[in-house]
């Protein structure tokens, strides 16, 4: 308890202090992978601005600017649909100004579906940057039969399976089931009915699981220690894993993965726009974009980006990826203020049930 | 003089008054005021006890607490078991450079970050790890040998973490007792147990007391080792009120939370005392 | 090689006592303890008759404290035998020995009040709880503070504690009480009154009393036996008044009492008396009390300020053989023992003299004429190889 108030003030003493540095700095709030030193290197020999990296998550991302009311950052990177909730709820973000951004860089598709998702009030506050799905991890020749995330329950693979206890699961589970979370999402009764049902079943299931993972390496080591052959994860865990052991990879479900984009935001007390649209700018040109991807692994919304991306992941992206797949992609819709508590006591429940 | 002396006073004490202020008093009431909103609508909050209502009326999380106590204060026991012989050997048995030499064995493990100290217990202990593996090269295990992920790894790590924080108090109350009035309870007849029950543990009283208060605290506010080590049921209180903060964006809820931590830490804390007939001031003092 | 058991051992002269007759309560024979390479006790044998209160006097580092361990049984001897009551004790924890100890620091328990820690040994006893409270009870009335036993060890005064320490052994009614420089914590004034205490508490508990001192006034005043030890071995053990005016050896003359010192070459022998020269170049006569001297030895002479003559006119010196006149330089004035230090007209050192309180001196002055003598009697020559 303390540890986290001490946080939260040590984070505040640190937003203070960052506020008073000169506008040529750049705080980029973002993932590990997102701005990697080669494309930051660049980027400052180009513009003469110094960029500040802090690597996150969403929740982090967000608990870290309503600590401070939205400062701290001039550029964060949260999800596409972690944007419009928060905004409505803290008003931790301020508008984009479109004009200056230039729009050529983006896949259109993407950049219209990520404004629209998050737009607050005719406002919008986000554009697309990474983008990728989350699905199954599978060693292909220990558990050939994990093709969906209910299958994870399958006596077949007991004992030998990992997932979180996060939000996504809850989402695939639900999918698997035949349900739809994302068309519930307005209607909180009927959100709470399908969230029962999952939690029903993943307490069914939580006999078979070894842990619920907590952090991408440990749910590597897993893994690649084969104590797991199945498991939820991100696509490019699969794909990383699968240079070193080829049977492991990643396996898109039979119900949909779930696919997220990450995005550029400006958080409202930022103080560097300036420096935030160049950086978008930068980041977004192909050849850039290229080298994020073969940080991150996963693919941006970088209009032609693809030309310069790795043959090896492409190939194991199509092998993932066929077509109906990529169709079957469940794009998360802006969460509704309020969803996580549902979801939390759901989590709370399976994690305590025996 | 005089008012250089009070000058002085002052800046000695104005770091501690703004640590105090800045640091715990602020935040807390802070906390505190959160603690007391409750959501009606989007931005929209209300006094009110409703956070504390939901601690109290959800099984779960008074469950959860119940757990995390009990689990703290059996690590906090078996931290003392074994921290209390050690103690007493570096403390009584070895003297000059064996005695800091066997110290600072005692604070090599806090060179590291706790994380990197709980991978070290993760890679002991895990299916496919050392441990594992030895027994099956001994042939005491036919398998896998699985000892993650489950409340007894998670006690190692606790004690383990611990550790340092018993000795410390114990070799320093230990190391007052003095030889004499321990050799004096042999001389008069008093054998190994009636020694330690007599003269030892009653001198080493303050030092257990304050070793196990912090030991205590320390196991209730972990947070890595719980969520690292224990296994797929293993909730700890302090997870509950990051996921509150962190995940669930409920800092209402995750104020009150930890507002019942410290009420309730402070109680046991209160009741171990009562129990040993120590005050605060004779064991911290 | 194995030392014979006689090797070093002394024979104390019998005391008439009503036990007599009986085994010693303490014997030990050709003791020793080695600590790696140093030896802290060397052959050591003695033994101590019941109800008497035997001294170990000796500088610290000389060993006695090892002895007392050795005796209580925190320490192993590595050679030789302890005995008390005529049974070996060397196989026996030392809560299972029938001697107990009161610490230099008195060790009494401060986690409990008086009554616990007097009855500490009666409960380890397994004694009923009744019989303990009446024994502590009595405990308390023998050594004249009843009615404390509530009070906490911090409450009592350095006086009260040392003889909560003594009762504290004594319900046990030990064979044998060792006491490890008990009075080393008190202060002067009442170092003086326990010395007396103790002795009349051992009288009124009738125990045995192996006492370690470094402080010779607390040997001499209360002991029956005194054993005056150096390096590990005795140099000399009898009663008081023997080794204060038949010091067997040269440490011993120096380390009891006060004396003058010199030393210096024999320069002549005619029969029990020597006549050395000093190196301050003085001229003196003494006696060897049958010790090995030849002319031309080194030698180291004492004679006691108190048994210095010192007079206005040399005549009265007549019967002395060794006379010498000075000047006073200094007045040590301390009550009925003070002194004045003479220097002789020949240059050599101070000489340390005993001022008699008759009043015939009591207008001495520094400066003044004196002169001082002793006969050769009083003047103990020992070879200066003991040394």
């Amino acid at each position: 308890m303390k540890q986290h108030v001490v946080m939260l003030s040590t984070a505040a003493v640190i937003a203070i202090s960052a506020g008073a540095a000169s506008a040529d700095t750049l705080r980029l709030l973002t993932w590990g992978g997102y701005a990697p030193e080669d494309v930051v290197a660049k980027f400052e020999e180009q513009t003469g601005h110094t960029v500040e990296v802090t690597k996150s998550n969403n929740e982090e991302m967000i608990a870290k600017l309503r600590a401070t009311g939205g400062g701290g950052f001039d550029l964060a990177q949260p999800s596409q649909d972690r944007i419009a909730g928060p905004q409505a709820e803290f008003g931790i973000y301020k508008p984009m100004d479109l004009s200056k951004l230039n729009a050529d860089l983006f896949i259109p598709s993407l950049m219209l579906a990520t404004q629209a998702n998050t737009t607050v009030d005719g406002e919008v506050y986000g554009v697309p940057h990474v983008w990728g799905t989350s699905g199954l991890v599978v060693d292909t020749k220990m558990a050939p039969m994990v093709k969906d995330y209910t299958d994870l329950c399958s006596p077949d693979v007991a004992g030998k399976v990992s997932y979180r206890l996060k939000r996504p699961t809850l989402i695939g589970f639900a999918y698997s089931m035949g349900l739809d979370p994302f068309a519930a999402y307005g209607d909180e009764a009927a959100y709470t009915e399908i969230m029962g049902q999952v939690e029903a079943k993943l307490i069914e299931c939580k006999a078979g699981v070894k842990t619920y993972w907590g952090g991408g390496d440990e749910l590597m080591g897993l893994l690649r220690s084969g104590e797991v052959v199945a498991s939820m994860a991100w696509d490019t865990g699969g794909w990383k894993l699968n240079a070193d052991k080829p049977d492991i990879t990643f396996v898109a479900p039979a119900a949909g993965a779930l696919g997220w984009v990450d995005t550029f935001v400006l958080p409202a007390k930022g103080k560097a726009d300036d420096a935030a649209y160049e950086w978008i700018n930068f980041v977004m040109q192909p050849e850039i974009s290229a080298m994020i991807t073969a940080a991150a692994g996963n693919f941006t919304a970088s209009q032609g980006a693809d030309e310069f991306a790795s043959d090896d992941l492409k190939a194991r992206y199509q092998a993932s990826f066929p077509q109906e797949a990529i169709d079957n992609i469940k794009w998360y819709p802006p969460v509704p203020a309020g969803l996580e508590a549902i979801e939390g006591g759901v989590l709370d429940r399976v994690k305590a049930a025996k | 003089m005089r008012r250089e002396a009070k000058l002085g006073l002052a800046l000695l004490l104005t770091p501690l008054a703004l640590w105090l202020s800045l640091l715990i008093f602020i935040p807390h009431i802070d906390l505190f005021l959160v603690s007391l909103r409750e959501r009606v609508g989007v931005g929209k909050y209300e006094l009110s006890f409703a956070n504390y209502l939901t601690f109290f009326n959800e099984p779960l999380y008074l469950w959860t607490f119940m757990r995390t106590a009990v689990m703290s204060i059996l690590a906090t026991m078996l931290t003392l078991l074994i921290a209390f012989p050690v103690s007493y050997y570096i403390a009584k048995m070895v003297k000059g450079r064996m005695q800091a030499a066997l110290f600072l064995l005692c604070l090599v493990p806090f060179w590291v970050s706790e994380l990197v100290r709980t991978f070290g217990w993760m890679i002991l202990l895990r299916e496919t790890g050392i441990i594992s593996n030895v027994l099956q090269y001994a042939g005491l295990a036919s398998g896998p040998v699985e000892m993650l992920y489950n409340d007894a790894a998670i006690m190692v790590g606790l004690v383990y973490t611990s550790m340092l924080f018993m000795v410390v108090p114990l070799v320093t109350t230990l190391e007052s007792l003095s030889d004499e009035v321990v050799e004096a309870g042999y001389d008069l007849g008093g054998n190994g147990v009636s020694v330690l029950r007599e003269i030892i543990i009653p001198h080493a009283m303050p030092g257990i007391v304050s070793g196990c208060i912090v030991v205590f605290m320390l196991c209730l506010g972990n947070y890595l080792t719980p969520t690292m080590l224990g296994g797929k049921e293993s909730l700890w209180f302090t997870e509950l009120i990051y996921s509150q903060f962190i995940v669930r964006f409920n800092w209402e809820l995750g104020a009150a939370f930890g507002f019942m931590l410290l009420i309730l830490s402070s109680l046991i804390v209160w009741g171990m005392l009562r129990l040993t007939g120590q005050s605060l001031e004779k064991t911290m003092g | 090689m194995r030392p014979s058991p006689l090797a070093g051992a002394f024979v104390l002269p019998e005391r008439p006592t009503r036990k007599t007759g009986m085994t010693p309560d303490l014997h030990c024979s050709a003791l020793t303890k080695r600590f790696g390479d140093t030896t802290a006790v060397d052959n050591v044998s003695f033994s101590v008759p019941p109800g008497s209160f035997f001294s170990i006097l000796g500088p610290s580092g000389c060993g006695k404290t090892t002895i007392m361990r050795m005796i209580a049984g925190f320490l192993e001897p590595s050679d030789g035998d302890i005995q008390i009551k005529g049974k070996s004790v060397l196989n026996v924890p030392p809560n299972k020995r029938p001697v107990n100890m009161v610490f230099q620091h008195l060790a009494l328990f401060p986690m409990m009040n008086i009554e616990e820690n007097i009855g500490y040994g009666l409960r380890r006893a397994g004694l009923p709880k009744g019989e303990i409270t009446t024994k502590v009870g009595e405990a308390l009335e023998r050594i004249g503070l009843p009615g404390i036993g509530k009070r906490k060890v911090d409450e009592l005064s350095g006086g009260q504690k040392q003889r909560v320490a003594i009762a504290r052994c004594m319900v046990l009614e030990p064979d044998v009480l060792l006491l490890d420089e008990p009075l080393g914590a008190l202060d002067l004034k009442l170092r003086e009154r326990m010395k007396v205490e103790l002795k009349s508490l051992q009288a009124a508990f009738d125990t045995t009393f192996v006492y370690i001192t470094h402080d010779q006034s607390e040997a001499l005043v209360m002991s029956d036996n005194i054993a005056v030890m150096n390096e590990g071995r005795f140099e000399q053990m009898g009663s008081a008044r023997d080794l204060y005016y038949r010091p067997d050896t040269a440490f011993v003359a120096g380390f009891v009492g006060d004396s003058n010192r010199w030393q210096g070459r024999v320069t002549r022998i005619e029969g029990g008396h020597v006549e050395v020269q000093s190196e301050t170049g003085l001229t003196l006569r003494g006696a060897s009390h049958g010790r090995a001297l030849q002319a031309g030895d080194m030698a180291q002479a004492f004679v006691r300020p108190e048994a210095i003559r010192i007079a206005h006119g040399a005549d009265e010196l007549a019967s002395f053989d060794t006379t010498i006149t000075g000047q006073v330089t200094s007045l040590l004035f301390n009550g009925a023992a003070s002194r004045v230090l003479v220097q002789g007209e020949a240059g050599h050192e101070a000489i340390e003299v005993n001022l008699p309180q008759s009043g015939e001196f009591a207008n001495l002055a520094k400066g003044d004429t004196v002169h001082i003598g002793w006969s050769s009697d009083q003047a103990n020559v020992f070879a200066a190889g003991g040394l």
